[in-house]
């Protein structure tokens, strides 16, 4: 692959394109050494870069016309922003997807029995494979939730496994995302754009659709329905149109042809939900929610929640009405529990886990902490409870004076933080001012799981738009790029 | 699916009144120059009556001129019935209904709303107002185009247009009501090149300009215009038709789907329907037209409370 890379690359749009040490999702050799990328790198290599930048102008303009957008909320404002797109896209081969796939339902397994058991018996606590406190500790550890029997066992129906590759190219675990992920709708959306407004690219290119999740969605949804129920009501729960990503959960109910509902919507009596509609109320069977646990319902959770239903947990307990994801999946995706997650595979599988963790100090335990300390210019730093980015530490990248700030909080409270090495997050050509250039890319998968666990053929490659950042997330300067698993 | 969220069935009656208000609205402005102007000269004063705005708009402004009346109705956001606060409140009931209306519904308010959002005071300078009030009213237009050929015809289609019809019956009382009065000519006004050329422009707010000519042929008088857009059975903007259309559209809704409420509305534009069809344009005049148009108005807004009590209850 190397030499037709080569001969095929000397004028194009590559030509000029330098991975650097990383592993680089197009143009580097595979480690399975099954995968020949030539026939994509050829076309590639023969677009024009300035039709590719007038192009991609016109695709932003039209997600942002209609709407494919998350909102930015400043003290006064509300703010529409696109997510970019970057118009090359990242490749995954059959090979790397068939191990992917099998890696991702493993670990969705493990979470999916973990949860099980932790809402259960406990074995793993008396087992003492993880510490009880760690997560009996954990404000994401729902006792209400014990004892509870959840319809095929599942809790985490929809799953996002964010995923890097290092610069051997192995695929690692970054973080687990059992709660309620979101993301799916750019991976579906960006599959649209790139049909629409590049399809000189995808030509001839044996690529997964992944049109198909709004069914594999609402057919978990109806594999939960409660007992009895034929052709269950499925609703989809939103915070509402204020909400960052409404437009994700428009995107769902249309997908799956189901009501998109408000907490307002719904009613609860005698132990039944209900939505209110224009001929009166009628019954709800499931609800994919997007709404955090502590605001699902006021009278188990946060007393001053305007956003969820008074009475839905008692509805949920007495098996009336399916939840997903089911309340208190935050628990397993933890970033604490996380560095046990190959012990789980292992305790609950037998088997070893195909999918790797990055390495990772807990800091809650001595001898990582002090080794943390020590080495806090070498490592990334990240706090367990937070999302998006925030609250992390990149030391070789800090100076002097973060790096003493920073110590003095970790000092202040270790139990809130892990540390990992730095990872050289793989790259892949993406379209910047100075032209083609590396830039590192992560993966989000989406599994989704109701009687049994099915994987999205597709993800979510967000992109660390700036030269040299690892910071993929929207919030910080990330963009996306379609991914395209091959056949 | 084929229930109707209650909630939703409440935006999609807003948004089709909001773009309804706002088509109308830029229509007014558009013709203001002619319309606006009384017999001691330019004066934009009947546009903020016909939206009863006075305190509010003198709150802001000291005159109503071509510049102040203008930038008060289109651009200014903190006014509540100014366009460009209108087109947001329709982006934001459209925004919540998208997983309801087409895409294409969708994506043209959006655009029209950021288009909007743009705009510079230069914009609404006497210059420039005509063309973007026909603009705006286009986007409009636009708007009932796509969706009458991409609304899927289910309930949400019904309210849809009941709250369109409403709004527009509702429009037309308001402007024939403000001017009627300030365009009551003197006895030695009467056919006089003003004269006219007010009806005219009146006839024009109301998009009835064309239509009338036909109808009316010479006769352009108060009486004729007036009974013109109360009681055409043709003109699509005569409050007659628009009463008509809500009648059959809930009939409608209440078979289809089975719908149990609606009983009181149906019942208040039964008599509402009644009256427009038995009385005449001299009984009106006789009693008072002011009277009249004042208890039309009442009814409709009865009948949009009894319709939202109906069919859109919160919890």
């Amino acid at each position: 692959m190397k030499q037709s890379q080569g001969s095929s690359t000397a004028l194009g749009l590559l030509s000029q394109y330098d991975r650097g040490p990383f592993f680089c999702e197009l143009t580097s050799p595979r480690p399975d050494g099954t995968a020949d990328l030539a026939a994509i790198l050829t076309r590639l290599n023969s677009l024009d870069q300035d039709s590719l930048r007038r192009r991609t102008a016109l695709a932003d303009k039209e997600m942002f016309d209609l709407g494919i957008t998350f909102t930015v909320y400043s003290d006064k404002d509300a703010i529409d922003r696109i997510l970019p797109f970057d118009v090359l896209p990242r490749v995954i081969t059959a090979g790397e997807w068939t191990r992917l796939e099998a890696g991702i339902i493993q670990r969705v397994t493990t979470i999916n029995l973990f949860l099980d058991d932790l809402y259960h018996d406990q074995r793993i606590l008396a087992d003492k494979v993880i510490p009880a406190d760690l997560v009996l500790g954990n404000a994401n550890y729902h006792e209400f939730m014990r004892g509870l029997k959840v319809p095929c066992g599942t809790y985490s129906h929809v799953c996002g496994i964010d995923l890097i590759r290092d610069q051997a190219g192995e695929f690692r675990v970054l973080e687990d995302n059992a709660r309620t992920p979101s993301g799916v709708s750019y991976v579906v959306e960006n599959r649209n754009l790139m049909l629409q407004s590049f399809p000189d690219l995808m030509d001839g290119a044996k690529v997964r659709p992944v049109d198909n999740y709004g069914l594999m969605l609402r057919q978990a949804l109806v594999d939960i329905a409660p007992q009895g129920v034929d052709d269950p009501t499925v609703v989809l729960l939103s915070p509402g149109i204020y909400n960052s990503a409404f437009f994700e959960h428009v995107f769902l109910a249309r997908e799956m042809g189901v009501p998109l509902v408000e907490g307002r919507d719904l009613v609860v009596e005698n132990d039944r939900v209900y939505m209110l509609t224009t001929a009166g109320r009628a019954p709800v069977h499931c609800i994919y929610r997007r709404i955090d646990d502590a605001f699902l319902d006021p009278e188990v959770f946060r007393p001053d929640s305007m956003l969820g239903v008074p009475g839905l947990m008692g509805a949920y307990k007495k098996g009336n009405v399916a939840v997903a994801n089911a309340p208190g999946t935050g628990v397993a995706d933890d970033k604490a529990v996380y560095a046990y997650m190959p012990r789980m595979v292992k305790y609950y599988l037998g088997e070893e886990a195909i999918l790797p963790n990055v390495e990772t100090f807990i800091c809650r335990e001595a001898e990582a902490l002090q080794y943390t300390m020590d080495n806090l210019d070498k490592l990334v730093v990240k706090p367990v409870g937070e999302s998006g980015g925030y609250g992390m530490i990149i030391g070789p990248k800090a100076t002097r004076t973060e790096l003493d700030e920073f110590r003095a909080k970790l000092k202040a409270d270790p139990d809130n933080y892990i540390s990992q090495p730095m990872i050289g997050l793989s790259v892949c050509p993406t379209l910047t001012d100075g032209g083609v250039e590396p830039r590192h890319v992560d993966l989000r998968p989406f599994a989704v799981t109701g009687a049994k666990t099915a994987v999205l053929s597709g993800g979510l490659s967000r992109v660390a738009l700036k030269k040299g950042s690892i910071v993929v997330n929207s919030s910080q300067g990330g963009g996306s790029k379609d991914t395209w698993v091959l056949e | 699916m084929s229930e109707l969220l209650a909630r939703n069935a409440d935006s999609i009656i807003w948004l089709a009144r909001y773009m309804e208000r706002i088509e109308n609205l830029a229509r007014i402005l558009g013709v203001a120059e002619t319309f606006a102007r009384d017999r001691s000269g330019a004066n934009w004063l009947p546009v903020v009556q016909i939206n009863a705005d006075g305190e509010r708009f003198f709150a802001r402004h000291r005159i109503a001129d071509a510049q102040t009346v203008p930038h008060f109705y289109i651009l200014d956001p903190e006014n509540p019935t100014s366009i460009i606060s209108s087109v947001r409140a329709a982006r934001e009931n459209a925004r919540s209904l998208r997983p309801l209306i087409s895409i294409e519904m969708w994506r043209q308010i959006n655009r029209m709303s950021s288009w909007m959002t743009g705009l510079s005071a230069n914009a609404v300078s006497p210059g420039n107002l005509s063309a973007l009030c026909t603009e705006i009213k286009e986007a409009c237009q636009l708007h009932v185009g796509i969706t009458e050929g991409t609304f899927y015809r289910d309930q949400a289609h019904y309210f849809y247009h009941l709250g369109k019809n409403l709004e527009r019956a509702d429009q037309t009382t308001r402007l024939l009501d403000i001017k009627y009065h300030t365009l009551l000519p003197r006895p030695e006004d009467v056919g006089s090149p003003l004269d006219i050329s007010h009806w005219n422009a009146l006839l024009k707010a109301a998009a009835g300009y064309q239509a009338s000519r036909r109808v009316l042929a010479g006769s352009i008088t108060p009486k004729s215009v007036a009974a013109f857009l109360l009681f055409s059975d043709s003109f699509p903007r005569s409050v007659i038709l628009c009463v008509r259309q809500m009648d059959w559209l809930l009939t409608q809704l209440r078979s289809r789907y089975n719908l149990r409420g609606g009983g009181e509305a149906l019942e208040l534009l039964d008599e509402l329907r009644a009256v427009l069809s038995d009385r005449n344009i001299d009984d009106v005049i006789n009693a008072g037209l002011h009277e009249f148009i004042d208890w039309i108005q009442k009814q409709l807004m009865l009948i949009f409370a009894e319709l939202r009590e109906a069919f859109c209850p919160s919890r």
